[in-house]
């Protein structure tokens, strides 16, 4: 396969993918805005997690949630906002237009003609639920279209490759940037607003039905350890970064070429390092230290896979 | 929406006689759009133009910023050639075709046409698309120009005229195959009662050319070139590869080590044996033709020019379709072929003879210029629409540089039945069949039929505002269907085909 038609489907699973965490983002939190009248600071966390403060703040003097809203939906100042993750994955298909199926291609090509409808902005002011389920729907019928249209060789390990290492990515700054959050003070671990909270983060990933089969309680070590360390649920980083590793091991077995061990050997310890560890574990560590220290695995294991099948040293 | 008041207005049209009465070849079509209920034919169209935008068959026009994608616009009526007109045409397409290749072989050869006489020799050398790069060079299977879109007109009479012929990456023909799927589902009883031949073939001939190309491997590999998606014909870039099932690729993607040609895949580097481009000449090859090219690839043209690679259309084949070489094509048919062209030319003048170039200048108003090097509708005037200022501007651009400018006659262009909002009208059109140049010369039954939707225009191009239609071409009579029977002719001329493609 061409390294950039490889490039080009591993990037429009992560941007899909991005797209899906934000919308999932705001619509939990405007839903906690329900509960907690009031609450100013809601927002707040919701635009460090997207990695983006400065560029917001820049902007924007409060976070209000229209102005989030805004933001990180339609701001095409803002690199990860909804519309560009569309119009990024949109940008990709159409220059691998031959190598997806048509299928895959007209979903995305109408959901980007979809989010450049003149009355969108009110669309999603005056229903923001709906709105935000149908941007979920659309990445999550992106993914079932792209399993059920696409062979699955390499081009579609590359995708799903992507996929979980932006979920895994994604995952692991929700848990961080609430964590750092909601835990300002010992003192308030188990009051109600810590519990309603903590509900939030796990339906941000929507995890919570999932959550509720395996723990009693909504507590944070529970919920740390259910996203970092369960094994079956496919948000949890554990999961996805077994899931890098399956898809990778399928590229390399599909080749029949050599390159991609260095790219196995980094997620294979990263794998490792959460695989035996428990959550008393990591928090003694600190999450804060442990999730820092995924996401810059992370990205070196992005760095090797460019190096391994993007930018390799080219050889007869 | 009927056809009752339908008026042909003293041009021809392709579905109706002077009369009113509808050819024969057009009867079933008529019949089954008069006996649509209200509103039901603009609901298809509807249907038809919202399908292009959900495919994404769009079209970038170059310079317009705000809208970078439209769809072509699209009428649903089709255009029908009839079996023996069409006869005639496929017969002067090969023979031009092959003409055209047998002089390219010659001018970057041995030039015995110009040493004889026939062309002059200062027109070959002051065409800007000669390469002389390419002189001594034999392509492969000898062939120059792979793929070519020759440009067709009907006047008053029904005469059909070579207006121009285009060996430079002619593009439209994704459009002939998805108006054709669009056209399936918006008369699906029509089809079921005429025999249209199909267009399908196209990606499966185009391929199996390509592939043709490469002698010196049992398994060659193929790839479509592209400039990238931002260049206006895209879509059909990437649907051409992936009709046939090839690799699209940019330039980027291809690496010259040792004079051969490698693609960069995830597994390394992988020959390719045969490139069908979709770059102009110019964009090529940094190292021998523009410096600043960004598109091409560096050592391409060596590769080329070593036979390791074969590229279709090949480098240098512009010179075959310069609007003033045009003029030469009856001669050159008659020198190579020894035959009489069977479609003839457009009555055409070359600016750089004194005494047509009066003649042009002092007709302005009947004529239509163009400038020899130009294509898509850019740089030419249509001296009867054009007011005395635009024309009094022209003729100083032909005054100094008459060598650029060729002059025509108006033609008035045939017309086919259009929707509009005050019901059918005439519209002009143009037909651009599809000819392939392999082993043998396929050409594509139709083609695109280019409208011009605005009232009046004659220009077709879609850069200009022209639009598209289907073009039909009905099957020859022999053993041809009964009514109603035209399902089970289809299928029997497509187990026809399977059979002669298995032998």
């Amino acid at each position: 396969m061409l390294s950039r038609v490889a490039d080009s489907l591993f990037w429009i699973s992560r941007y899909i993918e991005r797209a899906e965490n934000t919308a999932r983002i705001i619509d939990v939190n405007l839903n906690l805005l329900l509960d907690l009248p009031g609450e100013e600071r809601l927002f707040e966390p919701v635009i460090k997690t997207a990695g983006c403060s400065r560029s917001f703040y820049n902007k924007y003097s409060k976070a209000t949630s229209e102005n989030v809203m805004d933001f990180l939906t339609f701001d095409t100042d803002n690199q990860d906002s909804i519309v560009n993750c569309v119009s990024f994955a949109r940008e990709n298909a159409r220059c691998i237009r031959e190598t997806i199926t048509l299928e895959m291609w007209m979903l995305i090509n109408k959901f980007y003609h979809r989010l450049h409808e003149p009355n969108i902005k009110e669309e999603m002011l005056n229903n923001p639920h709906d709105f935000f389920t149908e941007i979920k729907e659309f990445c999550q019928l992106y993914v079932g279209i792209q399993d059920g249209t696409m062979s699955h060789g390499i081009g579609w390990n590359f995708a799903w490759l992507g996929r979980m290492l932006e979920r895994a990515d994604q995952t692991s700054r929700i848990l961080d940037v609430k964590y750092y959050i909601l835990l300002p003070d010992v003192s308030m671990v188990g009051m109600t607003l810590d519990t309603v909270q903590w509900t939030a983060v796990l339906k941000s990933v929507s995890a919570f039905e999932m959550f509720r089969k395996t723990y009693a309680g909504v507590t944070p070590q529970n919920v740390a350890e259910f996203l970092i360390l369960n094994k079956e649920f496919p948000r949890s980083v554990y999961y996805c970064l077994e899931h890098s590793e399956r898809a990778l091991q399928n590229i390399i077995t599909h080749q029949k070429t050599i390159n991609g061990e260095k790219s196995m050997r980094v997620i294979g310890k990263l794998k490792a390092m959460l695989e035996f560890a428990t959550v008393d574990e990591i928090i003694m560590k600190g999450l804060h230290e442990t999730t820092e220290d995924i996401q810059i695995r992370l990205s070196d294991f992005n760095a090797t896979i460019r190096n391994d099948f993007i930018d390799c040293t080219w050889q007869v | 929406m009927r056809f009752e008041t339908y008026k042909t207005e003293g041009f021809y049209d392709e579905l109706f006689f002077e009369n009113g009465e509808p050819r024969p070849c057009a009867e079933p079509l008529i019949e089954t759009i008069n006996e649509l209920p209200d509103g039901e034919l603009q609901r298809r169209q509807k249907t038809a133009e919202a399908s292009f935008m959900d495919t994404g068959i769009t079209f970038a026009v170059y310079g317009n910023k705000d809208g970078s994608e439209k769809i072509i616009p699209f009428d649903v009526i089709p255009r029908i050639v009839d079996a023996k007109t069409w006869e005639n045409l496929e017969k002067g397409l090969k023979q031009r075709t092959h003409a055209l290749n047998c002089f390219l072989n010659d001018i970057y050869g041995e030039q015995k046409i110009l040493r004889d006489k026939v062309v002059p020799d200062t027109l070959v050398n002051t065409c800007t698309a000669f390469r002389k790069e390419c002189m001594g060079l034999v392509p492969p299977r000898k062939i120059w120009a792979h793929i070519t879109g020759t440009d067709l007109v009907r006047d008053k009479d029904g005469t059909f005229y070579v207006l121009e012929d285009n060996m430079r990456c002619p593009s439209g023909v994704s459009y002939v195959l998805q108006n054709r799927r669009i056209l399936k589902q918006t008369f699906p009883k029509v089809f079921s009662k005429c025999a249209i031949r199909p267009v399908d073939e196209y990606p499966a001939k185009l391929r199996a050319m390509l592939e043709y190309l490469a002698s010196n491997t049992d398994n060659p590999k193929a790839v479509v070139l592209t400039p990238g998606v931002y260049n206006s014909a895209y879509f059909e870039h990437s649907f051409l590869s992936q009709q046939m099932g090839i690799e699209l690729v940019s330039g980027s993607d291809l690496i010259v080590i040792d004079k051969k040609v490698y693609e960069k895949t995830t597994q390394g580097l992988v020959q390719v044996h045969v490139i069908y481009r979709r770059i102009d000449d110019e964009f090529l090859d940094p190292l021998t033709f523009r410096k600043d090219s960004l598109l091409g690839v560096p050592g391409l043209f060596e590769a080329y020019k070593a036979g390791n690679v074969a590229l279709a259309n090949a480098p240098g084949c512009g010179a075959a379709d310069d609007k003033a070489i045009y003029t030469y094509v009856p001669d050159i048919i008659k020198y190579y072929l020894g035959e009489e062209n069977i479609i003839p030319n457009v009555p055409t003048f070359v600016c750089e003879d004194p005494v047509k170039r009066n003649h042009v200048l002092s007709n302005l108003d009947k004529m239509v210029v163009k400038a020899v090097s130009e294509s898509g509708g850019y740089g030419m005037l249509v001296g009867p629409h054009a007011t005395e200022k635009e024309r009094e501007e022209f003729k100083e651009k032909i005054k100094a540089n008459p060598r650029n400018y060729i002059a025509q006659p108006m033609i008035s262009l045939s017309r086919v039945p259009s929707i509009t909002e005050n019901g059918f009208e005439g519209r002009h059109v143009d037909l651009r069949p599809y000819i392939v140049q392999g082993e043998d010369i396929y050409v594509i039954p139709g083609g695109l039929t280019r409208v011009a939707l605005k009232k009046g225009s004659v220009v077709v191009n879609s850069s200009q505002g022209g639009g598209g239609k289907d073009t039909w071409v009905i099957a020859p009579d022999k053993g041809a269907p009964e009514q109603g029977q035209g399902l089970q002719y289809m299928q029997h001329q497509q187990q026809q085909q399977q059979q002669e493609r298995r032998k």
